[in-house]
């Protein structure tokens, strides 16, 4: 273990960035027990060495570069408690300058980059029509999320544009991984831009009742208008008076 | 009253009397005898909101064109923008869009929809409940029941014909429980949409002509004949003191109950239109237009339809086949057979109960829920076996709620399904006992305090 | 409509009778007027007439914003104010006192229930060969119906189902993508999902759309038959589930497999689960067939063609339809 620990420190310091010793440091205390010392990841479950001395297992991390250490890390979704669980959005467990360093480490295996959307270049009717072809399936049309048998498609609606640019480069967990062969980044700011649009789309019918459609409404319809009509009733078909 | 207008009313009553010779009918029918309990005006709030459907329903045909036919939107609405699309959604869209109070009526017509199912559900759990379906008014209770199957059609082809993803996704489903049928269902299926889905261009037409005319005046017509046999007959009442099988008591029409029906129908629209405008319904600018090709997660059906895509989830993957041959398609349990029998049951009660009961007799008086333990329970288990088919249609969104993983879901209602109506059926049972049980032992109690003769139970209310 | 004329009149009669000369009798009994439920009715009817005069107003006005709310409102709460009238009115201003009123009695019209069947028998009197007759009769309104609703069946092919075993898709069809784009398996990369249709044919038909993903060829376990159906690991399915006929939109791949489930297609109706590498095969779900698969065959230029028809027939099933 200290060797491997030495490995990794001697790699980090090679990997030039002033952040990436310390980032070593945490790697080595945080992500290591998953994803193996150096980066070389844990394709057999090893008993006791996780978190709370759970069985560790996980991807190597080499190659995955800035792109997936800066999203996984940014979002919440790693260090995950259970590494048979799905990561789920929740306040990062590191803060800035530990997450700088994390990904300036992970980046120092080399990798592609944290990606740069701009949103603004796209338009929201392409991205309308990609999002059905390849998100809506998962995700909901209105990006309220869904399920898959096996996990949950998470709603968006937390999502920044550059969360959205790295999942979909990613494919985290059960997602399909989109190349820019596949779906261009333009064509991903278009997708961005209207999955930042339903974030607060044109409810200019009302209440938008979470843009789930007819379950939500349903709900309306029984316990609003049912429980009023009924309420209604009871006051206008009251007791009549008794014949005098 | 004025004299003047006295003398007005007067001379309409003789003018229209000579001519017709009505003045008898109206004049029961303005004596007409109205019980009260709050319960018998559940079937007037369903009444009312179809009058807001039709209203409104009008109002949106000015503005909507049942045409597939391929068009491009050029609208203000920037995510449609440039998108192809049919010329029933884009229509729908501009409605909504750009027509004055056009998505006020569109969203009204919707809500319409969903209430007006709501209230027959509550009508017709009331009518099993207290044996509001027996002789004489096992005919109007036939009628009822015809006149779901038609308002869940009428609901399905509505939410059909705007040919947004949801539509889209609605009608392919439809089209595979169509399919599914024994024998003849791909033969029907072909004949309904003129050709293998998502259909010939004049399908839409056949589910508007049907949307807009047919249904409705089916509907009309099974609502007048409905009140007419029932008035025919009277209403029924609960029993009280002076309440008995020969003579129904209450509010005659006119003056003292008139008004409330009024004011009734005004609290429905009042509702209705109050949810149309504060509280979105069926956004489709939202979902998109509907490509044969694509589909969104948690698709589901109008309210009133969940109970059929529960049972299609439900149901374990199996097809009946022979050898190499399908024979009965999954699709046909859960999308056909399950509402099938759903309504069977329905269309039998009256017969099962008389025969159980061997009880042939006339009914005026109604039975309190409480009175019949084996009708109560047995209708609420029925009740609670389609809530849980029901309630499984959403579990994929239970899942995304609460975390409970979609297959573990779909076993729990799997046992729900063949438990929970046993479950409740002895314990509404029980219920149903003890509440007896403990009503005579509070008139026994009173009696025994006051000196006065005990009341015997189900008579007091 | 006779009988309730006579029933009307006798009533009246009746009624007539038992109080020949007392004209002016009240029907209901005599209460007191309230001036104070008169002013509320007053009261509320103006409200609800102040909010239907603003519903007017606000439809009058343009690029408002909200206009649906501020109509909604003005409307639904000019109808509550309208409601609320009427309910006190129903309360306060009109006899509320019960009457009786006798509920009909099972044998209520004996006689003519005698007479009905008996028009009934005596309308028959005069027919000798009555069965002949009838039969006749039944044969005449059949045919006439048959008649009348055989032209229903120009709605569509009633008896010839082959339509349903069409597809665009032949030995050499090309794979485009949504767009018309014509896919080369270079394209297709693992991971990820792709929907294609068939190089000119029109993509708004059941039989078109393709879900396309690749495997690693080492992980397929395609059945019999299907040896090289998938060239460089590259599959292609049905888009439209063999369950209810959604598009199957939904590809699970896990980016670590060991922790998650294997890849799968999923439809988003029912949640059907399809195993790509297995030809299809159901893994969850209510479908009960697999999904159909599509030979391919990689062209010249490296495109993506069909080498042949599904596996299967494609979409919903139906009595009758033949499995793999």
């Amino acid at each position: 273990m200290k060797v491997a620990l030495a490995l990794v420190l001697s790699l980090g310091v090679v990997g030039s960035a002033t952040a990436a010793p310390r980032g070593a440091d945490l790697y080595a205390q945080k992500c290591a027990s998953c994803h193996g010392s150096a980066a070389i990841g844990v394709p057999e479950p090893r008993r006791g060495e996780g978190q709370l001395g759970q069985t560790g297992i996980g991807p190597p991390l080499r190659g995955v570069g800035a792109l997936a250490a800066d999203f996984y890390l940014r979002t919440g979704y790693m260090p995950l408690r259970d590494p048979y669980d799905q990561p789920r959005r929740k306040t990062p467990a590191f803060g800035d300058d530990g997450i700088r360093a994390l990904v300036a480490y992970i980046a120092s295996f080399g990798g592609p980059g944290v990606p740069r959307p701009n949103p603004r270049r796209g338009t929201s009717s392409e991205g309308l029509t990609l999002f059905t072809e390849n998100c809506a399936g998962c995700h909901q049309v209105a990006a309220e999320g869904g399920i898959v048998t096996g996990a949950i498609a998470p709603p968006l609606q937390s999502s920044s544009a550059l969360d959205i640019a790295e999942a979909v480069r990613i494919g985290p967990y059960l997602m399909p991984r989109f190349s820019e062969q596949q779906i261009s980044n333009r064509q991903l700011d278009s997708i961005i831009r209207y999955v930042l649009l339903t974030k607060d789309p044109d409810d200019r019918g009302g209440w938008g009742l979470g843009h789930l459609g007819p379950i939500s409404e349903g709900i309306v319809a029984w316990l609003v208008a049912g429980s009023v009509l009924v309420l209604v009733a009871v006051v206008i078909g009251g007791r009549a008076r008794k014949e005098q | 009253m004025v004299g003047g207008a006295t003398h007005v009313t007067r001379r309409l009553v003789r003018f229209l009397d000579e001519r017709s010779g009505s003045a008898p009918l109206v004049r029961r029918a303005l004596r007409y005898v109205f019980p009260d309990h709050w319960s018998f005006l559940l079937g007037e709030i369903a009444l009312y909101s179809f009058v807001v459907l039709v209203g409104t329903g009008i109002f949106v045909t000015l503005f909507f064109e049942p045409s597939l036919k391929d068009t491009v939107y050029r609208g203000d609405y920037e995510p449609l923008r440039g998108l192809k699309m049919s010329e029933a959604y884009r229509s729908v869209v501009e409605m909504s869009f750009t027509v004055k109070a056009g998505l006020l009526m569109r969203q009204t017509h919707h809500w319409a929809a969903d209430v007006f199912v709501v209230a027959i559900v509550l009508h017709v759990s009331r009518v099993l409940f207290t044996g509001a379906f027996r002789k004489p008014r096992d005919l109007v209770f036939y009628v009822g029941v015809v006149m779901v199957m038609i308002a869940l059609l009428e609901g399905f082809l509505g939410y059909s014909l705007v040919d947004d993803l949801l539509s889209g996704m609605g009608l392919a489903i439809a089209y595979s429980v169509a399919m599914s049928i024994p024998f003849f269902g791909a033969n029907l299926a072909l004949l309904v949409w003129g050709a293998p889905f998502p259909g010939e261009p004049a399908f839409e037409s056949r589910m508007y002509i049907f949307h807009v005319l047919i249904f409705p005046l089916a509907l009309a017509l099974l609502i007048g004949l409905h009140l007419l046999l029932l008035a025919t007959r009277h209403h029924t009442q609960f029993p009280g003191p002076g309440r008995s099988e020969r003579a129904a008591v209450g509010l005659p029409a006119v003056p003292s109950y008139a008004p409330r029906s009024i004011g009734l129908a005004f609290a429905v629209a009042a509702v209705l239109f109050l949810l149309g405008g504060l509280v979105q319904i069926n956004p489709i600018w939202q979902w998109g237009p509907y490509e044969l090709a694509q589909g969104t997660n948690g698709a589901q059906p109008d309210w009133y339809l969940g109970w059929l895509i529960g049972g299609l989830r439900l149901m374990p993957g199996f097809d009946i086949t022979v050898g190499d041959y399908t024979l009965v398609p999954n699709a046909f349990w859960g999308g056909a057979a399950f509402p099938l029998v759903v309504f069977l049951i329905l269309f039998l009660w009256p017969t099962i109960e008389r025969r159980v009961t061997g009880d042939r007799g006339f009914h005026h008086l109604l039975d309190r829920p409480r009175d019949r333990p084996w009708r109560t329970a047995t209708v609420s288990a029925f009740i609670s076996w389609v809530a849980v088919v029901f309630l499984a249609g959403s579990a994929d969104r239970i899942y995304v709620l609460f975390s409970i993983p979609y297959e573990t879901l779909i076993w729990i209602f799997r046992v729900l399904v063949l438990l929970l109506p046993v479950i409740v059926f002895f314990l509404v049972k029980r219920l149903c006992v003890e509440l007896q049980v403990s009503e005579t032992y509070e008139l026994r109690r009173k009696a025994l305090e006051e000196g006065a003769p005990a009341v015997p139970a189900g008579l007091d209310r | 409509m006779r009988r309730w004329l006579i029933a009307g009149i006798v009533l009246l009669l009746k009624r007539m009778r038992r109080r020949p000369d007392r004209k002016r009798e009240r029907i209901f009994a005599e209460a007191p007027p309230s001036p104070v439920g008169e002013l509320v009715v007053l009261l509320l009817l103006l409200c609800g007439t102040a909010c239907a005069v603003g519903f007017i107003v606000v439809y009058g006005l343009d690029r408002l914003g909200s206009q649906t709310q501020l109509l909604g409102l003005a409307l639904g709460l000019s109808f509550a104010f309208f409601a609320a009238a009427a309910t006190v009115f129903a309360y306060r201003l009109v006899p509320t006192a019960e009457e009786q009123e006798p509920y009909p009695e099972p044998d209520e019209h004996p006689d003519d229930e005698r007479e009905v069947v008996q028009i009934a028998e005596e309308s028959g009197d005069r027919i000798t060969r009555s069965r002949l007759l009838k039969l006749g009769v039944a044969g005449a309104g059949t045919a006439l119906g048959a008649a009348l609703v055989v032209p229903t069946l120009s709605c569509g092919p009633f008896l010839d189902v082959d339509p349903l075993r069409r597809t665009p898709w032949r030995r050499g069809v090309r794979l485009v993508d949504s767009l018309g784009r014509v896919l080369r398996a270079d394209d297709i990369e693992e991971d990820t999902f792709y929907t294609a249709f068939p190089h000119g044919a029109p993509h708004e038909q059941i039989g078109a759309p393709l879900v396309l993903v690749r495997l690693d060829p080492s992980e397929l376990k395609l059945p019999d038959g299907r040896k090289g159906w998938a060239p460089e690991g590259i599959l292609a399915y049905s888009k439209i589930c063999t369950h209810a006929g959604c598009a199957v939109a939904l590809y699970r791949t896990p980016l670590f497999e060991p922790t998650s489930d294997k890849p799968a297609l999923v439809c988003p109706c029912h949640y059907s689960t399809f195993d790509p590498a297995a030809g299809g095969r159901v893994l969850f779900g209510p479908a009960g067939r697999p999904l159909p698969q599509l030979p391919l065959e990689i062209g010249g230029g490296g495109t993506l063609a069909a080498a042949g028809g599904f596996s299967d027939a494609i979409g919903p099933s139906w009595w009758g339809v033949r499995r793999t």
